[in-house]
């Protein structure tokens, strides 16, 4: 198997002991890269000669024997939403195309001193509007699982390439569920920490009040390593918390005995595929089997979450989105006069659901529409957030399906926006709470993966993490591989040296 | 059309005053006035995608100041909010300012500021206090007279401002002028900002309608682009005459914003689009909530420097300034500071605001300029003073003095040596001067003798002119009294 498919926990042993090298681990992730990305198009853009040129600081770092940072030598694959100095940040849109930050977002600052390599850029429905990454302006990515269907998204890239083992890990971002969305679509390990708990500074925005960066990898434990990482108080970001950042890995191993898991309701009614919901229920039973307390919660505003997300994240975006005008940077179409260039480099710069979402924005905050729309959706808001306060009077973690359906066709909901937006259903209501929300594999359904989501109170991730560590540890789920993956894999990676 | 019928002018003014902070309002480029263009800019002031702005804090406790010294009501909780529209000296195409609407209060609400007008008290109440980022700045380049492209300077984007509104109570443009010296002073006092129209630290927007005499209001326009004092009294002066002549002609006046051109003296209609604009106020999701708690604003409020109108009334009470002295000096805090650092060293109070509002303030109006642009200095003043009641030099001469002193500067004593202005107050070398003076004018003296008292003075004026001014006038005036009447 090439290093590219082991989870991070076991390549920092693996780099640790010398059994291999930054370079090699590198290599067999561009290795990997050049074998399946032309199928997969998980990656906008392979940061291939910079990534060289670190990894051979961290080989002999580790030749040496020298005291190293605690992700050193590991690659990352890095959602293009996320602004990487000096490196193309498209956000899946032709509007930035070519456009290299002159700063680096907190996040990479924070990578970069863990000593993780930036692997790349991977793809996004732009400007993370979507659920299938079907929305980027440089093509789909596909399901490694099945090329034929989509990974979903917004943050398919990064999924897909985790789960090909393409990276070992990558950065996502999730304002509806765009991190655990596509984790579940493809069978890994995706982490949307609490609202203010990693910082914002330097993510393109969307829908700022719902934004937030997470990990997807292919262990739980993984996903802790990578939130010990980023985690913490920026001064550059207003909206982080200052809120003491415990010891995730610590957390992993307190097992799930004794922890009250809510069984929201909502989540198992009809809407859900049939094999969804029996890979949901069983894994329900495993965690009862692992000595997890279950009860049935209850989240009845659930049904208005999708429309107030719809309110809430597309009036903030419509007012985020204005500054791609033409005048600083990105893509300029030239007029006459000023008012003219704006409008014809946003019509040529945006696709159709940038677009309709923009619009959608703008009316909801426009003169006379505010109070109806704005307004109720921050109401409603409110109300989502007390269900899940009220659940967790009596729980200490609520369950959900990741998403109601596995991975669909490409092109199967392109032309039905509401049927997209329903994708997100189980995921949008933890955004609009600013909660802590993780999925995990748990089973497979039409020989796609299905996520389960556990979603804790604000700032309790290690209890979220700890559960899910538990479950993945009962089972071994996470450790099948897409079919592809295997096939690809063989011949150039199997040297190391790519 | 005469005074009597003659419709009531109603103003209502917008203040942007910039704020004294080393640094921008969300982000910690530094605040220069002047620098080259694009130097003072960052990721978070030229808006790029996923900056984010944070909160200058002495911006905050700048605005809170103003408003708790306007006397306003401080929201425990305040918002920024996002006022959306499309200019391109608007990196983000949105402007994080705080809108007033429901629940969400800006900074400060429901103020007033007392001023005087032709030494009368007034008051305007102040209908807001609230702090916002500015925009950059256009520069529109042309080719014989054409203007063929533009280009943007972000350095004075996100510079911190803080804008004030008062309610429409102003009745004149006197009264706006007034007004604005006043808030001027105070904003001086709190060291909050410069508050120089011509520089841009303070720009003044104006409301302008007329009440017609049954009281009702009329359409209000907007009168922007006055750079000076002097610019708004004249642009409201000309717009209210503007209205007056439409309404008088059996126009309506038409609700639209005009620019004040003060080549021409006029105000001109600016293009406009056919609907209001929108500017989709929301609150700005990137920053929390203002949260200025009671023991915050008792801080602000115990630190706050002595306000014009507690100085106005100690120079009266405490000093016996007159009111118009203190006025005077007081709306002028730098002239203020002056004073009292004269003060300190020369406690005569009333020479020094005679001093100060009279000669000084003459020799300032005519180069127009301040007193802290000048090179006199406190000391030098009081050493001048010092001289006049050490009897070494007139008051006469130091009038003489004074621009030099004023101007230039230097020592007082140095300099009456230099011109050998010292005056002469040895009786034995006047008396030989009043001598030949007498014998010189025999009829004169002849005169006073009989009585008439204003033949003295043509004596006495003789020994002056004799003395260039150096003589002590009250020892010859002595002295020629005792040899004539003698």
């Amino acid at each position: 198997m090439s290093p590219a498919q082991l989870p991070v926990a076991d390549l920092l042993l693996r780099l640790r002991r010398r059994q291999v090298a930054p370079s090699e681990l590198l290599a067999a992730c561009l290795a990997r890269i050049e074998a399946l990305d032309g199928t997969l198009r998980a990656f906008l853009y392979v940061h291939g000669e910079a990534a060289r040129a670190e990894a051979r600081r961290w080989d002999q770092a580790y030749a040496r024997g020298e005291q190293v940072p605690p992700l050193a030598g590991i690659p990352v694959a890095v959602k293009d939403v996320i602004a990487t100095r000096g490196v193309p940040t498209t956000c899946g849109s032709r509007i930035l195309e070519g456009w290299r930050p002159p700063y680096e977002a907190t996040v990479m600052t924070r990578l970069r001193e863990a000593g993780a390599i930036l692997l790349g850029k991977t793809n996004t429905d732009e400007f993370a509007m979507g659920s299938s990454t079907e929305n980027s302006a440089f093509g789909p990515t596909r399901n490694p699982w099945d090329p034929e269907r989509v990974p979903g998204g917004s943050s398919g890239g990064s999924a897909a390439a985790v789960a090909a083992g393409m990276a070992p890990c990558a950065l996502g971002t999730d304002t509806g569920g765009s991190i655990r969305q596509p984790a579940g679509l493809c069978g890994i390990v995706g982490l949307k920490p609490t609202y203010g708990r990693v910082s914002r500074y330097g993510l393109v925005a969307y829908g700022s009040s719902l934004d937030q960066i997470g990990p997807l990898t292919r262990t739980v434990e993984d996903a802790a390593l990578l939130l010990q990482v980023l985690a913490g108080h920026d001064p550059r970001d207003a909206t982080s918390a200052d809120v003491p950042v415990p010891d995730y890995g610590e957390a992993l191993r307190a097992g799930i005995a004794g922890l009250r898991v809510g069984i929201a309701r909502e989540g198992l009614d009809e809407g859900l595929q049939p094999g969804v919901r029996a890979a949901i229920l069983q894994a329900v039973q495993a965690l009862a089997e692992l000595g997890a307390g279950l009860e049935e919660v209850t989240l009845p505003t659930i049904e208005y979450a999708l429309p107030t997300y719809y309110l809430v994240a597309t009036a903030e975006a419509s007012s985020n989105l204005a500054r791609y005008d033409g005048v600083r940077y990105g893509l300029r179409v030239e007029a006459s006069e000023i008012v003219a260039m704006f409008s014809r480099t946003r019509e040529a710069g945006f696709g159709p659901e940038v677009k309709r979402r923009i619009m959608l924005g703008t009316y909801a905050l426009s003169a006379g529409f505010y109070e109806a729309f704005y307004l109720k959706a921050q109401r409603a808001r409110t109300l989502v957030r007390r269900d899940f306060e009220r659940a967790f009077e009596r729980v200490d973690l609520v369950l959900l399906p990741t998403s109601p359906t596995v991975a669909f066709r490409l092109g199967e909901r392109v032309a039905d926006p509401l049927q997209m937006y329903l994708a997100d259903i189980f995921t949008i209501p933890v955004n609009l709470a600013g909660l802590p929300g993780i999925s995990v594999p748990c089973g497979f359904s039409e020989g796609l993966p299905v996520g389960l989501q556990l979603v804790g109170r604000p700032f309790d991730e290690p209890t979220v993490l700890r559960a899910a560590a538990a479950y993945q540890e009962a089972t071994d789920w996470h450790l099948q591989r897409p079919p592809l993956a295997e096939a690809g894999a063989g011949g150039p990676a199997g040297g190391g040296r790519g | 059309m005469s005074p009597a019928t003659a419709p009531e002018m109603v103003i209502g003014l917008e203040i942007h005053v910039q704020l004294q902070t080393a640094s921008k309002m969300f982000c910690g480029c530094a605040v220069t006035f002047g620098a080259p263009p694009n130097t003072l800019i960052c990721p978070v002031c030229l808006g790029l995608p996923g900056a984010l702005p944070v909160p200058n804090c002495r911006a905050l406790e700048l605005g809170l100041r103003t408003a708790v010294a306007l006397g306003c009501r401080i929201a425990p909780r305040s918002h920024f909010h996002r006022k959306n529209y499309y200019y391109p000296d608007l990196p983000k195409n949105y402007q994080i300012s705080q809108y007033q609407y429901m629940d969400h209060p800006p900074l400060g609400v429901d103020g007033w500021l007392e001023f005087t007008v032709d030494g009368a008290q007034r008051a305007v109440r102040i209908r807001r206090v609230h702090l916002e980022e500015d925009t950059g700045k256009l520069i529109h380049v042309e080719r014989d007279g054409v203007v063929t492209h533009t280009r943007v300077d972000y350095n004075r984007s996100g510079v911190p401002l803080m804008e004030i509104v008062t309610q429409p109570d102003l009745r004149s443009p006197a009264e706006a002028r007034e007004f604005l010296v006043a808030l001027r002073a105070l904003l001086q006092y709190l060291e909050v900002s410069s508050g120089r129209m011509e520089e841009g630290t303070m720009r003044v927007d104006a409301n302008v309608s007329l009440r017609a005499p049954d009281g009702s209001f009329g359409t209000r326009t907007e009168v922007k682009n006055m750079n000076s004092l002097r610019a708004v009294e004249r642009a409201l002066a000309f717009e209210a005459a503007r209205q007056a002549e439409v309404l008088a002609g059996g126009g309506a006046v038409v609700q639209e914003t005009r620019h004040w051109d003060e080549r021409r003296q006029i105000t001109f209609a600016s293009r406009t689009k056919e609907e209001a604009e929108d500017y989709r106020y929301f609150p700005e999701p990137d920053l929390p909530p203002i949260v200025v708690d009671e023991a915050w604003v008792e801080a602000v409020r115990t630190t706050l420097p002595e306000l014009p109108a507690q100085k106005r009334a100690r120079y009266v009470h405490t000093l016996g300034l007159s009111s118009y002295d203190a006025e005077l000096i007081v709306r002028q805090p730098r002239l203020a500071a002056f004073f009292e650092e004269a003060l300190a060293a020369y406690p005569h109070a009333k020479t020094l605001a005679n001093w100060l509002t009279g000669d000084v303030a003459g020799i300032l109006n005519a180069e127009g300029k301040e007193i802290d642009e000048v090179a006199l200095r406190p000391e030098t003043l009081v050493a001048m003073l010092r001289l006049i009641d050490e009897g070494r030099i007139s008051g006469r001469i130091a009038k003489e003095l004074l621009p030099e002193l004023v101007l230039t500067g230097g020592d007082p004593a140095a300099l009456v040596a230099k011109r050998d202005l010292e005056q002469i107050s040895d009786a034995a070398d006047l008396q030989r001067l009043v001598d030949r003076v007498i014998a010189d004018h025999p009829e004169p003296a002849e005169e006073f003798r009989r009585g008439k008292e204003r033949a003295l003075a043509f004596l006495v004026g003789q020994v002056m002119r004799e003395t260039r001014g150096r003589a002590n006038p009250e020892l010859v005036n002595r002295l020629l009294r005792e040899r004539l009447r003698g």
